[in-house]
């Protein structure tokens, strides 16, 4: 016969910090296989993107939208899968090139709005010479010169 | 039932997105070194230039019609069919990744029970097809069929008739059959360019009349069972399932890279550096898939078009790892360098090299020790030190080399003997290149993977 040792569970009282999951994608896709447990940083697209495997970064040149603080050299996260609406900031693209605007609807007409007097408003009146590329959901503006700065130097 | 997605000329398609200028351009996309088309946009389809075409061919047909010509971006395309086959998953129960830019669907059940789609698995192909469309701005068709290879006729079609939109769903028998009849026999899923030959010469012309084919004519004909299967499919009995996708479960039975050189080199230091190159990343697939190698392959051709070159045009060396199997670069390396010794005549110009690695197995399976190895012990005092370092594995080197490119982008770090001969200075403000990488010379940005190539927005 062998004796039988009772051992007993002690019930945890401590609360436990689940860490959080966080991959390092340059675009704001998951890769699955960069999944890895860190515990200090924690995802900023996971975070605040809507869809991050619909969101693409991209970066602003010159500065026709100013007067919305959007300047040449940040990083805007554009959402394709958002439905563009009336005063959305989006990605537009006329004549076959890329462009930031504001999108506006006055009296029955869609307009994409610069936010800076120097550029004209453009009136889409033909939707085969316009189309829109994404919304604009976030914005990301250096206040501490690091690489955006940088790259904004080695471009011009 | 299965489906099958299959983006419209996915490379044109990415190169699209980023640059909408050339929405509705004629646009090709070649191959590595810039060498044959690879990627043709409807409108390139058009003007009759065949997949594959060397580009000095079409060249001025291409020019002529004003159309974009891009080098193959894979940086691109390979992130942007990820987003594809993401997007994708989120629908279905389960994908297997076929290639780049095809994924087929398993939808067994769906029909019954997913309720938006009551009956209606064309109603869920469009929806993925819109969603696709709407979160990557590229293109799809999808076929959806009992089998595979209907699913793959049914987006053979799709693709080819427009009034489709784009899907084609053969549920009933007097559809399949329709869809059979439309399609030659060559463009039947397995169906290579040997047995369209024969199966024509036979009389055999459409996928309908392979359908009317016996089983034992195909037993006979279509290489045994293989072909019966094919058959089987094509009546809309499925005879195989999804397999296991790429994104690290489907293990490799054996892996290989290779390249054509951007130009044909004579030394030996140069070519020893792009099959380190390419054994190096030869390896980080074996560790990646947790496999050890017993056998590697080098091989090393000269080009068989150029004028003054005699056979043989290509040369290769195989060997049985004499120290065990291994995952580990600079072991394999050691073995790769005296192969390559072996196969090089001096004053030869090789354009073209790779490796395979052969007999992949996780460690300690039927690992069996050498009888003729000598044990560690017994290598000679004067050696040990060097056997040492040279022959033992490291495996927590390679996984730290592995982390570190991962992180920090391929060939981070990398063994001294893939880089550039030190002869040849790098350019001053040019590229540091090695000699044998391909030419590139219009592609686009990584739009999606490098902080520098962003999408730029005025």
């Amino acid at each position: 016969m062998s004796d039988v040792e009772l051992i007993p569970v002690v019930a945890t009282e401590t609360p436990f910090f689940l860490p959080l999951f966080s991959c390092t994608v340059p675009a704001g896709f998951p890769s699955p296989a960069s999944d890895h447990l860190e515990d200090e940083l924690f995802d900023l697209n996971r975070l605040l993107l809507r869809h991050p495997d619909a969101t693409y970064l991209v970066r602003v040149a010159g500065e026709s939208m100013a007067g919305a603080e959007i300047h040449a050299g940040d990083l805007l996260a554009v959402d394709k899968q958002m439905e563009a609406d009336h005063n959305h900031i989006v990605v537009a693209v006329v004549e076959g090139e890329c462009t930031v605007k504001q999108l506006v609807c006055k009296g029955g007409t869609w307009w994409l709005m610069p936010a800076n007097p120097a550029f004209k408003p453009y009136e889409i009146r033909d939707t085969d010479e316009v189309s829109i590329w994404g919304v604009v959901t976030h914005m990301l503006h250096e206040l501490v010169p690091g690489k955006l700065a940088a790259l904004l130097r080695t471009r011009d | 039932m299965f489906g099958l997605v299959d983006a419209n000329n996915f490379y044109v398609s990415c190169e699209r997105v980023f640059q909408p200028r050339y929405e509705k351009r004629p646009v090709v996309v070649l191959s590595n070194n810039d060498g044959n088309v690879v990627s043709r946009s409807a409108e390139v389809k058009a003007l009759g230039i065949q997949m594959g075409a060397p580009y000095f061919e079409v060249k001025e047909l291409l020019k002529a019609n004003n159309a974009a010509v891009f080098s193959s971006n894979y940086a691109l395309y390979g992130s942007m069919s990820a987003r594809v086959m993401y997007c994708i998953a989120q629908r279905v129960p389960a994908i297997e990744i076929y290639s780049i830019d095809e994924a087929f669907l398993d939808l067994h059940g769906l029909e019954q029970h997913l309720t938006p789609y009551l009956g209606r698995l064309d109603n869920l192909a469009h929806t993925i097809r819109t969603d696709v469309k709407r979160r990557t701005g590229i293109p799809t068709c999808v076929g959806v069929a009992p089998t595979k290879t209907l699913a793959k006729l049914a987006n053979r079609l799709a693709k080819k008739l427009p009034d489709l939109d784009g899907v084609l769903y053969l549920d009933s028998a007097e559809r399949q059959a329709w869809a059979l009849r439309q399609v030659a026999v060559g463009d039947v899923w397995g169906i290579g360019r040997q047995y369209a030959a024969k199966l024509m010469a036979a009389g055999i012309d459409s996928a309908a009349d392979l359908a009317r084919v016996s089983d034992a004519w195909a037993r006979k004909h279509l290489g045994g069972v293989v072909g019966a299967r094919l058959v089987q499919e094509l009546h809309g009995r499925p005879c195989s399932g999804l397999h296991p996708s790429e994104d690290g479960t489907l293990s490799r039975q054996s892996i290989s890279c290779s390249r054509t050189f951007g130009r044909p080199l004579t030394g030996y230091t140069d070519v020893l550096a792009a099959v380190t190159t390419f054994l190096s990343r030869a390896a980080e697939k074996l560790r990646a898939q947790g496999d050890i190698a017993y056998v590697l392959t080098v091989y090393i051709s000269k080009n068989r078009f150029a004028p003054h070159v005699l056979p043989p045009y290509s040369r290769s060396a195989t060997l049985t790892l004499p120290g065990g199997p291994t995952a580990d670069t600079t072991v394999l390396l050691s073995y790769a360098s005296s192969l390559l010794g072996r196969l090089w005549e001096p004053g030869t110009a090789y354009h073209k090299a790779g490796v395979v690695l052969d007999g992949l197995e996780p460690p300690g399976t039927g690992q069996q020790l050498s009888l003729f190895s000598s044990p560690p012990a017994a290598t000679q005092p004067d050696n040990e030190r060097e056997e040492k370092t040279s022959q033992a594995s490291r495996p927590g080197l390679m996984a730290s080399l592995d982390a570190l490119n991962q992180r920090f982008g391929r060939g981070t770090v990398r063994l001294a003997t893939a880089l550039p001969a030190p002869a040849e200075p790098a350019v001053p403000g040019g590229s540091n290149r090695p000699a044998w990488e391909g030419k590139a010379q219009w592609r686009s940005p990584a739009f999606t993977t490098r902080l520098e190539d962003l999408l730029l927005v005025n």
